[in-house]
């Protein structure tokens, strides 16, 4: 009822989890079985360790939070060698993030980590955190395209690519990478943001901006993923402001074939869980018998 | 041990300082595991967005045969203003116990807080027990010094400081730090409260060659190690994660002096 195929990658149901909002997964394995996820995404992971922004890296706004990790992470090296086996003993198919301050470092990425155990790559060509790379390939088509192809190059495994909402024009940006060869599209990252300290007259987060989430960014996502559904034929992940299962088959009725739970870990840390349970629950209701029949059947 | 999330009820939620109050919940799973220094993440508004996120809140005392757990907490934000309202037998969803809470070692302990710093304290006072202990505290004026009335019955000497010299004597209590240590007795620092504070505290701890464990408090989104909002920096260059390496810390990883 519930099991989906994304580009290859077979989940037991279409509840994924949002990079960089549950970690590894084994920090949350406490509240949920990681076994019942659709897939884990794993924390952005770079070549070499990154230590992060300086200052406060969150910041509470209506419905929603900003953050400005930067990208903290120990590197490829200690995912493969650490934490990758950690994962082994859940079957839980495991997709890794990963995040390049150049072309050619998403080409070596996706060599690094096409080995067992993974089970596919999502290029984040949409950080707003860094200075280079992230959003800055996530902006425009072309530069998006070639972070694709020389993934794609490297790489057997499906490559999903996660996609920034700050562009003029998301059907732009959702063909090029298409065209490119991305397997499935991820929809949306954070919106950039910033919140100020009247007391301070200072910016709360110490990068100064950071990436807006949560239940405000919804209607956002929504629109965008509905967009996007129109133009591609890849499988669409739909995320940003999930936190219920209502959220999620909104998404899904948007045109979005899975749906990732990111800030609503923080709010709900069994969120996965529950949001698959409800989509369950409403699927017999309505006397559906796979989730698939809800995929872009909004009637516009 | 796990940590979980539970619906807790709430056993009581009263003032014991302007604008502080003490929130006592019934949840006996986490009772039954916590120890000093752990804290509790609770979501203050169930049925809403606003706000969004959960609050990390110290684990001031517990009474595992009652199966509660309490938090002591100042009305400051969005946050604690939710949680004020929070009557008795409502519902709280609450995570817990969460973080490294601190090392029970030595047998001559001096505990060192300031302001909100002094909650997990209590805690742990507790727990030392019965190892004579040492309390030094520090705060605003002396209406803030509630308290003095809580560690009163806790410890063998209680040293207070004031800003003002409304009660005990007038200043900070790393004023009153060094001629403490000068007496040599002590082989154990916990310390909590405001950076400014620890820091010092950690600085002549290490002068005076003298263990010290470190409380930090950063602004977290998942409590569990998932997010890296809270990480800090440490002295042997990696960053740690205040919400689950910590938040109590050896000094010498964190602190640089």
């Amino acid at each position: 009822m519930l099991a989906v195929n994304i580009a290859g990658i077979k989940m037991k149901t279409p509840v994924m989890t949002a990079s960089g909002t549950f970690g590894f997964g084994l920090e949350y394995s406490d509240f949920v079985d990681l076994n019942k996820i659709g897939a884990v995404v794993v924390k952005g992971t770079t070549l070499k360790p990154r230590s992060g922004n300086n200052g406060r890296r969150i910041a509470e706004t209506p419905a929603g939070m900003l953050n400005s990790i930067g990208l903290e992470n120990p590197g490829v090296e200690e995912f493969l060698h650490t934490t990758l086996p950690k994962l082994a003993q859940y079957d839980v198919p495991i997709i890794v993030n990963i995040s390049g301050n150049t072309v050619e470092e998403y080409g070596k990425l996706a060599t690094l980590l096409t080995v067992p155990g993974v089970a596919g790559l999502e290029l984040n060509i949409s950080c707003p955190n860094v200075k280079e790379g992230g959003i800055a390939f996530g902006t425009q088509c072309h530069s998006a395209a070639a972070v694709v192809e020389m993934a794609k190059r490297n790489t057997k495994l499906p490559v999903i690519v996660k996609l920034s909402p700050n562009v003029t024009d998301i059907v732009e940006m959702a063909q090029a990478v298409e065209q490119a060869g991305a397997d499935a599209i991820s929809l949306i990252n954070t919106l950039l943001g910033m919140a100020i300290d009247i007391h301070k007259w200072k910016p709360v987060l110490g990068n100064v901006v950071g990436g807006l989430s949560g239940p405000a960014v919804r209607p956002v996502a929504v629109r965008m993923v509905w967009q996007v559904a129109q133009a591609v034929k890849v499988p669409i992940i739909g995320m940003g402001g999930i936190v219920t299962a209502d959220d999620a088959i909104e998404f899904m009725l948007a045109g979005a074939s899975a749906v990732a739970v990111g800030t609503g870990n923080f709010v709900n840390p069994k969120a996965t869980q529950s949001v698959a349970e409800g989509i369950k629950d409403y699927l017999g209701k309505r006397g559906l018998s796979h989730v698939n029949q809800l995929v872009g059947k909004v009637n516009v | 041990m796990p940590k979980i999330v539970v619906e807790a009820q709430v056993v009581d939620n009263v003032d014991i300082g302007t604008q502080v109050k003490e929130l006592v919940l019934y949840a006996p799973e986490i009772a039954a595991q916590a120890v000093p220094g752990q804290f509790l993440h609770v979501r203050v508004a169930s049925a809403t967005y606003h706000p969004l996120l959960r609050r990390p809140l110290s684990i001031s005392n517990v009474d595992a045969d009652v199966g509660t757990v309490s938090t002591i907490y100042r009305i400051v934000g969005q946050g604690t203003t939710c949680l004020s309202t929070l009557n008795k037998n409502n519902i709280v969803d609450c995570m817990g116990p969460l973080g490294n809470g601190f090392t029970i070692q030595g047998q001559r302990p001096l505990l060192i807080g300031g302001g909100m710093g002094l909650a997990p304290l209590i805690f742990l006072a507790g727990v030392l027990c019965p190892r004579p202990i040492e309390v030094l505290m520090g705060g605003r004026t002396e209406k803030e010094m509630f308290w003095a009335s809580i560690f009163k019955h806790m410890c063998q000497n209680l040293h207070i400081t004031t800003d003002d010299g409304t009660l005990g004597s007038r200043g900070v209590t790393l004023d009153l730090l060094p001629e403490l240590l000068q007496t040599g007795k002590f082989d154990m620092i916990y310390t909590c409260g405001p950076h400014v504070m620890m820091d010092g505290v950690a600085r002549l701890a290490k002068e005076y060659n003298i263990p010290c464990q470190v409380s930090l408090e950063e602004y977290m989104a998942c409590g569990v190690g998932g997010c890296l909002s809270c990480t800090c920096a440490t002295n042997d260059g990696s960053r740690k994660k205040v919400c689950t390496d910590g938040p109590v810390f050896w000094a010498k990883e964190v602190v640089s002096c």
